[in-house]
């Protein structure tokens, strides 16, 4: 361990701390207080004393020791019964042994409050960034680039409401899982995501953040091992991470699947992805995220563009439509399609969704393409114009007009 | 136990618009409901107001205690207006939430509700 690694190490420590910190006291914000006094404590000590055995524990205790100084003042403070009662709470509480298994579900039932749904989608991923994650407000605002001010609004509005309407920190029982699984799912997907879709210029920042989206999909899969779609999710964030180096070129130009270059692709975590959606197919409990996990282990396992196995992946996007229909999972479908039953194919399954897409880039420039194969020139340079009418990103800017100069000279 | 407000809506278009039979089968809704939220000892109180068009605003002009001008009508034309509310006593916002989605009614808003003992 290098003196770098150490505020890295007790961030990620602290991130499992906090879970358990808000379940002791019972109230969001003493509990990061009292982490935050505890990392503090830890980055002055742990260089002279050296690393304890168990950093989490030493965490804890000191973590916990800081809330029970906190809530005695406010009961001496105040002289209310109330906080008497809750200071009992909280000690009986404290004087119970925290087990490996308790702290996991202590993570559990963090995620799923700061995912639940009286909470708007924005704020859930930034809540999940900060209290799972220890990001900083400063570190997520830079994230989504939006200003600090904003995201700390948005943070502390999202804990207040948390506070206020008592959202339960609890984790949902079985029965209630098919309605609220899907909005955790969707969130650490997000954080996924949003890794990949950061505007150019912040590249170590988008790497950061998938990074951080895939360790929330192992941990939410570790934590819910007999649910399919934690794996599959945790499969799918992998095979797109692995792909990281090489979705963007030197000069900082986006590059298309059929034009990366492949030897830039993690093959070890590619394969890890691939065993671990094996593994949850047995399970026969199919879903979204184990379907489009297949699809990406499909284009990670190919050797080239060409040799990909397009008929397996077309039939997966028609499955992936009938369990999550949606105008974008159209597209891609088509994609696949065109390579397996031909390109007019392809463009009468767009023409169904233009209505619905007919401001997002990506739809024209996918349509502009499958008319530039056909020498349909005119319509393909219509189209190309139809995307850049979108306010695409500069990099996808770029790329548009590259390609109404190489297709107008067919 | 924390108190919730749920209240709720209806779209200002059908607003006192229904049929006698649409009234109907709401109020047997409602019976419905009370029964067995009753039964559970969730509601604590609540009522079905009047139309907007019965309603009286009386806005203040320079803060909370400044002078008042009594108006006829709402305080906002709204697209949805506010038709009646039950308060619920619940022990968190999923249980309260259980609770409302059984209310008839085209959009139910739940607001916690101050505890002024705990101030």
């Amino acid at each position: 361990m290098t003196d770098a690694d150490l505020p890295a190490l007790v961030r990620q420590e602290g991130g499992r701390v906090l879970a358990t910190l808000i379940r002791l006291t019972g109230d969001m914000a003493m509990a990061e207080d009292a982490v935050q006094d505890a990392v503090v404590r830890a980055l002055e000590r742990w260089p002279h004393d050296g690393i304890p055995a168990n950093p989490a524990a030493w965490l804890t205790t000191v973590a916990r020791n800081r809330a029970l100084d906190l809530i005695r003042r406010e009961a001496d403070r105040t002289r209310k019964e109330s906080a008497a009662v809750l200071l009992d709470q909280v000690v009986n509480r404290m004087a119970e042994p925290l087990s490996d298994s308790v702290v996991r579900d202590d993570q559990l039932r963090l995620l799923f409050t700061c995912c639940h749904p009286a909470l708007a989608p924005d704020a859930r991923v930034a809540l999940t960034l900060r209290t799972l994650c220890g990001l900083s407000t400063v570190e997520i605002a830079r994230l989504f680039l939006v200003e600090d001010a904003t995201m700390g609004q948005r943070i502390s509005r999202a804990k207040k409401k948390i506070e206020t309407a008592r959202i339960p920190y609890r984790v949902p029982a079985d029965h209630e899982l098919p309605d609220r699984l899907p909005a955790v799912l969707a969130t650490v997907y997000a954080v996924v995501t949003a890794g990949h879709h950061a505007p150019e210029g912040e590249q170590h920042d988008r790497a950061d953040l998938a990074r951080e989206g895939v360790r929330l999909a192992r941990l939410l899969h570790e934590l819910m091992p007999d649910e399919p779609e934690c794996a599959g999710l945790r499969a799918l964030s992998l095979a797109t991470y692995a792909r990281r180096d090489a979705r963007v070129d030197a000069a900082g130009e986006v590059v298309l699947l059929a034009h990366q270059d492949r030897r830039r692709w993690h093959v070890d975590e590619i394969e890890e992805a691939d065993r671990v959606l094996q593994r949850a197919l047995t399970r026969r409990r199919p879903g979204p995220y184990q379907v489009q996990a297949a699809i990406a282990c499909l284009h990670g396992m190919a050797e080239s563009f060409e040799a990909t196995d397009w008929p397996q992946i077309a039939s997966l996007y028609a499955e992936l439509e009938r369990l999550a229909p949606s105008p974008v999972v159209r597209v891609n479908r088509a994609v696949a399609v065109a390579e397996v039953e031909g390109t007019e194919v392809a463009l009468a399954l767009l023409a169904d969704v233009e209505a619905d897409l007919a401001r997002w880039h990506l739809f024209w420039s996918t349509k502009a393409e499958m008319l530039a194969r056909l020498g349909r020139v005119a319509e393909a340079v219509e189209a190309f114009e139809a995307a850049l009418g979108c306010s695409p990103n500069d990099s996808d800017r770029r790329h548009l007009q590259r390609r109404v100069a190489e297709v107008s000279r067919q | 136990m924390p108190r919730y407000a749920a209240l709720i809506y209806e779209p200002a278009t059908t607003e006192g618009q229904g049929t006698e039979e649409e009234w109907a089968a709401i109020m047997a809704g409602h019976e419905t409901f009370s029964a067995a939220a009753g039964a559970a000892g969730v509601i604590v109180g609540g009522e079905a107001l009047q139309p907007t068009s019965t309603a009286t605003t009386i806005r203040r002009s320079g803060g909370p205690f400044g002078d008042h001008v009594v108006t006829d009508g709402p305080f906002a034309e709204t697209k949805e207006v506010l038709g009646g509310f039950y308060l619920l006593e619940c022990a968190d916002l999923d249980e309260a939430v259980r609770w409302a989605s059984q209310i008839p009614g085209d959009l139910v808003e739940v607001r916690p509700v101050i505890d002024f003992s705990q101030m």
